[in-house]
């Protein structure tokens, strides 16, 4: 697996999103992902980078361009240093939410991409990583 | 980061919404006072909420449409939602988000129809 680094963008305020969901659409679009897919990865990065606002102080995003010889991919890392998360697997439910949202965030990302990794350490933050591959 | 709003299109007693390009959410939460205040100003029959233009629709966007839609709907007035791409239609459904609630016709013309039958017992 070869990976080259694009770009980082801060996510600190509702106003980054947009710049979030351009960084991550225009990579989707340069590796020739389907239309249909380019939404799937953009809204998926949307709902981690809302998450990252809503329960903590900021984070960043990082987005890499994927190879593994075969096929081409986006990947996606959502770094955060906010609380982490008690209870991955109860978050990772539909419908579960601590914000009084409609819970869709986590599990909602994670169906819209091929891969989907989430590691919390409580009190020292959250990293969500996605990939989506080019068919 | 564009504060200006949507704007909101009167023909006669039908407003028309066209939502365009990808919207910070002070403008999505900006919309709901601006269609509220519109009803509200003037005898108004139906709105018609256009999505055709929006590149995504994340689930913090689908609930002010769906709330939007519910909002103007307890003020006596039918709201129709078009225009959602197959691309949208998709991403919406697998994210789970649930627009039900919300009437929906395939384009701007099919929405005017329903509109007008709703409007016409």
């Amino acid at each position: 697996m070869t990976s080259v680094p694009i770009d980082v963008r801060p996510i600190r305020t509702s106003e980054d999103l947009r710049a979030v969901r351009e960084l991550l659409r225009a990579q989707a679009r340069s590796v020739g992902m389907s239309e249909t897919d380019q939404v799937r990865f953009v809204t998926a990065g949307s709902e981690l980078a809302r998450n990252i606002l809503k329960f903590t102080p900021g984070g960043d995003v990082r987005v890499e361009t994927l190879t593994d010889g075969a096929r081409l991919g986006v990947r996606a890392s959502f770094v955060d240093q906010g609380p982490g998360i008690a209870d991955v697997r109860l978050a990772m439910q539909d419908g579960y939410s601590t914000a009084g949202s409609l819970g869709l965030g986590l599990p909602g990302a994670r169906r819209l991409v091929d891969e989907f990794e989430l590691a919390s350490t409580p009190g020292r933050g959250t990293t969500v990583v996605i990939v989506r591959w080019v068919r | 980061m564009s504060r200006e709003g949507v704007p909101i299109l009167r023909v006669d007693a039908h407003l028309l919404v066209t939502l365009q390009g990808d919207l910070d959410d002070a403008t999505v939460l900006r919309l709901e006072e601006d269609l509220t205040h519109e009803v509200e100003r003037k005898p108004t029959r139906g709105a018609l909420i256009d999505l055709s233009g929006l590149p995504v629709v994340d689930s913090f966007m689908a609930r002010v449409i769906a709330r939007i839609s519910s909002l103007v709907r307890l003020m006596g007035v039918e709201v129709v939602v078009v225009g959602i791409q197959p691309a949208l239609a998709v991403t919406m459904v697998e994210l789970g988000v649930d627009l039900r609630h919300v009437r929906t016709a395939l384009n701007a013309g099919k929405g005017m129809d329903l509109l007008r039958r709703l409007g016409d017992p």
